[in-house]
């Protein structure tokens, strides 16, 4: 298989990409593992291919204070083309479920090439790292002709390979708010042969007074884009930390009143496949959050 | 459409070639420049049997355009020596000449253990290894299982795959560092003992 041809242009700065960009037929080449196969497969056919990979400004991990209405807090800005390998090698605190999302990502070699900000702009539907951001509540920072702007990560995708994203934008960074008493988990039940997720179910959540607070819970591989589960939220919210057990198993069974019909499906899962793991993958996520937010109750800043 | 002049070093060799944008690495690896060991699978970054370093990290080459690869460093597995980054492989293990000492002890565990079968996979098999054992020099079974995720192979059922990771970790230890100096505990850097994996 071989990809259709085009033009190359490799831009050394964030201004210089998005003005190649701005041509209509020019698509951003990050990490390259969904665009490549889908160049080979003919689903693509770009004038040019704007490789961001000159972009060092866009790599890298760090935490930043910022003002927010109550005062400075603290949050982790992950560069768009931070590979995934790095932001695992970087192990920053408090981001949980993106780690665990991160680290179950195609394969080692995937790991090293594939980007975060490329994962989350290509909005594959079954893709691990966009629910993570979405119970993570991130925000996404995209620069454009017109200038930045940002958008929740719960906006972010709207379908199957489709986001908010103009195709002369770039997403440049991932913003996570980070509390020192957060716990958060990823669950996914794997498809054996294409290696995505049939169901991903991502959790982040506080416990405070030894109930569960400000529970956020958001699942992939059901619809196009990623869902919250609203129902295993508000079932969690207040519940008693000390017995997980009944309280995680008790939201976990309610996931599926979230998530609106039609469910995916394909060659690889069905749609009642997908619903049927989909409780499984809540209740190990939940309860892994659970278990970690305990373990850091009452942390203070 | 665009074409450009691609140099890379491969296996420690100057490379130049003039590719079209679309150029695949694992297709200029092979066809360009005549290292035929990554082999072309699945296509579509499934199977690992394109897998190279490139400027020290594997990846999967068919998922790479030969054009950004220029200027870097690649390493394919006929270009590899002595014991993964970090180890050394012990006195005990260290093959005698002839046979398959010029084999790392990595190679030398995938024929020890039947690893391998038709050997389409093995390049990518034996790299994926390689960096493997150099993150976590001990793995147990699921982690080798896990680890060997991106490399398929149709027909050992993985069993052996395992195996040889298992049996090539026993051969290796990690390097005693003092002081900054690195010295080796064993065999692995004695240029007599052999090495290539």
């Amino acid at each position: 298989m071989f990809p259709p041809r085009f033009d190359y242009e490799r831009p050394g700065s964030l201004d210089a990409a998005l003005a190649a960009l701005a041509d209509e037929g020019a698509i951003p080449l990050a990490g390259g593992h969904d665009l490549i196969p889908l160049l080979k497969a003919r689903e693509r056919d770009p004038e040019t291919v704007v490789d961001l990979s000159g972009l060092v400004a866009l790599r890298g991990v760090e935490r930043v204070a910022v003002d927010d209405v109550d005062g400075p807090v603290e949050r982790l800005s992950i560069g768009a083309l931070t590979t995934d390998a790095d932001l695992l090698d970087a192990e920053p605190a408090g981001v949980d479920a993106l780690l665990d999302a991160t680290a179950a990502v195609g394969d080692a070699q995937i790991r090293n090439r594939g980007t975060v900000g490329g994962n989350l702009a290509a909005a594959h539907p079954a893709s691990d790292i966009p629910a993570a951001t979405v119970a993570a509540d991130a925000t996404l920072h995209l620069a454009g002709p017109d200038g930045d702007r940002t958008v929740p990560a719960e906006a972010f995708a709207t379908g199957d390979h489709e986001t908010v994203r103009e195709g002369d934008e770039l997403l440049t960074r991932i913003s996570v708010p980070l509390d020192p008493d957060a716990g958060g988990a990823y669950a996914r039940e794997t498809h054996p042969s294409t290696g995505y997720a049939a169901v991903g179910v991502a959790a982040r959540l506080r416990v405070v007074d030894g109930a569960v607070t400000d529970p956020r819970v958001a699942a992939v591989g059901l619809r196009d884009a990623p869902v919250r589960l609203a129902a295993v939220e508000r079932e969690l919210d207040g519940a008693d930390a000390g017995t997980p057990v009944d309280s995680v198993a008790d939201a976990a069974a309610r996931a599926g009143e979230s998530v609106d019909e039609p469910v995916r499906e394909d060659h690889v899962v069905s749609a009642d496949q997908r619903r049927t793991l989909l409780p499984t993958c809540a209740e190990d996520a939940v309860a892994e959050a659970v278990a970690r937010a305990v373990g850091r109750e009452g942390v203070v800043a | 459409m665009s074409e450009h002049e691609v140099t890379a070093t491969v296996d420690g060799t100057t490379e130049t070639a003039t590719v079209e944008a679309r150029r695949l690495l694992v297709h200029a690896l092979r066809e360009d420049w005549g290292y035929t060991q990554p082999n072309v699978g699945c296509e579509s970054g499934k199977c690992g049997a394109c897998t190279v370093e490139l400027d020290g990290e594997i990846v999967k080459s068919c998922c790479v355009l030969a054009v950004q690869a220029d200027g870097a460093e690649i390493t394919t597995i006929g270009g590899i020596e002595g014991p993964p980054e970090g180890l050394a492989e012990t006195d005990e293990t260290a093959p005698e000449s002839g046979g398959d000492a010029d084999f790392g002890p990595i190679q030398r565990s995938f024929h020890e253990e039947h690893g391998l079968q038709c050997g389409y996979c093995t390049p990518g098999m034996v790299l994926r290894s390689r960096d493997l054992l150099a993150d976590n020099p001990d793995p147990d079974r699921e982690e080798i299982r896990e680890g060997l995720k991106g490399n398929v192979c149709r027909c050992t059922g993985y069993e052996n795959v395992i195996d040889a990771v298992e049996a090539a970790a026993a051969k290796l230890e990690p390097i005693e560092t003092d002081g900054g100096t690195t010295e080796s505990t064993g065999a692995g850097n004695d240029p007599t003992a052999g090495g290539g994996d």
